[in-house]
């Protein structure tokens, strides 16, 4: 007890804030959320079947682009829903006045709820990336099967399956998803913020939801902002708040364009992780500045 | 509180004017990398409807796409060409880096729809049957040049156009240059720059030309040797009156 009060309490301390994202992990995953595998798990099967009279390119295009295309729903639903909840549920449970009673900053409180929803993101994510995977590779199976019965053992057969394996699974789907887990990250930081000041989760989750809408149209907003055209000055005031202070989501779609077989430059992705990281950075900053002079 | 509030706008505004200028360089450059020269437009809204196109806008190109794509080929079953040409036009507006979008669409038009056109037993009048047999085969051509705009490094595209060239329009000189061109892009098939002197062969005017891409391929041995060289060299040093002594011995062909 005396070498406990001997401890000086320390400013910033990452083991606090690996209890609180810990325990906002364990909470989440008590509710349940990871059911949506299910609903992952027979899209999958469901684009299976539908290409069931398609090549095997297009098979294997579609499978692709469903399935990454259901990740990147499935993380952003998850971000918004889990992360719009956190504050409001603890401030209805009284947990939130429990651990701010204690030596908890309040930036470490919020810290540390942010990280165990990134967290659960990433295992989310990587628990479809597992069952993509293995559709993908069941299908890929099935075709190097049928193309070994109908070509004789030659170059022709080689060349066949040559381009089966390099139309399924590719080491360059790697930074695509890892970008569908940064939009996701940036979706639950922008959805914490709304929530510092929101006075209930409803409104939290519709704002969050027209920001993503809106987030996907702001280049066009902002090139017609800045474009010489004969918009009235009204017009012009109202694109150049939504072009500066909704985010420009289209930056974080790459995956689109890899799985059609473009190859992203590590420069483009590079600058997008870093692009995303400003955006977590800022966005958790400025919900941390509003929670800190929030009356609880 | 509401004061603070109104400090968090403007350093969100603060925040945007800084990251504007990145923003847009960043799309100016992925753009030019991965999806040249498309644009969703309202042309596109028109052929997708408005809820696709807002799920095209919300990153959800690719899904659309293949949700037209499904459609092209329940189209395809019940043989209409021209609503699959719809299709294909939205599914390539949306993703013009996926090459077996042209591909395919491309087949689809030069192949399926030029062969139904030409069978097409109501119209009686050949003259019009060719007439639009050969418009299916310009549809095909067209996707192939649009696509090999969109992805100038993709082999298949090259040789898919020069066959086209090849076994449909007879025009062997835009073959020749069309399989040339895919014979230079990166991982072509070993084959594609034989065909594409094989075509100069037989393009008028180029005769000379061909002989010493020919003569070249000849030289480089027994693998090239291959029966449609030989015939080919054959019957250019005859055309071109080579001098006995210069002439390749051509052997007979096997029976």
């Amino acid at each position: 007890m005396t070498s406990l009060a001997a401890t000086p309490h320390k400013v910033f301390s990452p083991a606090r804030v690996y209890a609180i994202a810990s325990n906002t992990l364990l909470e989440l995953v008590r509710l349940k959320v990871f059911y949506f595998l299910l609903l992952f798990a027979l899209l999958g099967i469901g684009a299976s079947l539908i290409t069931v009279k398609m090549t095997f390119q297009e098979q294997f295009q579609v499978l692709k682009d469903v399935s990454l295309g259901a990740m990147s729903i499935f993380t952003w639903l998850l971000a918004v829903l889990a992360t719009a909840m956190l504050l409001p549920k603890d401030i209805e449970e009284r947990t939130l006045y429990t651990i701010l009673a204690k030596p908890v900053p309040r930036f470490e409180y919020l810290l540390g709820k942010l990280l165990g929803v990134f967290a659960l993101l990433a295992i989310a994510l990587a628990l479809m990336v597992a069952m993509f995977v293995v559709v993908l590779y069941t299908q890929e199976q099935t075709a190097l099967a049928e193309t070994a019965r109908a070509f004789p053992p030659g170059p022709e057969l080689e060349a066949a399956q040559q381009a089966i394996r390099k139309a399924t699974f590719h080491f360059s789907l790697v930074p695509g998803i890892a970008i569908i887990w940064l939009k996701a990250a940036v979706c639950a930081t922008l959805t914490l913020l709304l929530s510092t000041f929101a006075s209930s989760s409803i409104f939290t989750i519709i704002v969050s939801v027209v920001i993503y809408i809106i987030g996907h149209v702001q280049p066009i907003a902002r090139e017609y902002w800045l474009a010489t055209n004969p918009a009235g000055a009204l017009t012009k005031v109202f694109l150049a708040l939504v072009s500066l202070m909704i985010p420009d989501l289209t930056a974080f779609n790459l995956v689109d364009d890899i799985v059609a077989g473009a190859a992203v430059p590590i420069g483009i992705f590079m600058q997008t992780a870093g692009l995303g990281a400003l955006y977590v950075t800022i966005y958790f900053l400025v919900g941390y500045f509003i929670f800190a002079g929030k009356e609880l | 509180m509401r004061r603070r509030l109104l400090v968090a706008c403007a350093a969100l505004l603060i925040f945007g004017t800084v990251r504007l200028p990145f923003e847009m360089r960043l799309e100016r450059e992925r753009r030019a990398a991965l999806f040249q020269g498309a644009r969703l437009d309202l042309s596109l809204r028109e052929k997708i409807g408005q809820m696709g196109f807002l799920a095209a806008l919300s990153g959800f190109r690719a899904l659309v796409a293949d949700a037209l794509w499904i459609h092209a080929s329940t189209v395809w079953e019940r043989t209409e060409w021209g609503a699959m040409k719809v299709d294909f036009d939205a599914v390539t507006t949306l993703q013009p880096r996926c090459v077996l979008f042209w591909d395919m669409a491309a087949w689809h038009m030069y192949a399926n729809a030029s062969i139904a056109a030409y069978e097409d037993r109501k119209q009686p009048r050949e003259a019009l049957r060719l007439k639009a047999q050969r418009e299916y085969w310009k549809l095909g051509e067209d996707y192939l040049v649009r696509g090999l705009a969109n992805n100038p490094e993709s082999a298949t595209l090259h040789i898919n156009l020069g066959t086209l060239y090849k076994d449909r329009f007879r025009d062997h000189c835009k073959a020749a240059e069309v399989y040339a061109r895919g014979a230079a892009v990166p991982n072509a098939p070993e084959y594609v720059h034989r065909f594409a002197a094989y075509e100069l062969a037989r393009c008028p005017g180029h005769e000379r030309e061909a002989y010493g891409k020919l003569l070249a391929l000849y030289q480089q041995g027994e693998r090239e040797r291959l029966p449609t060289l030989l015939r080919l060299l054959g019957e250019l040093q005859e055309k071109l009156n080579v001098p006995a002594e210069q002439k390749v011995d051509i052997p007979p062909p096997k029976p």
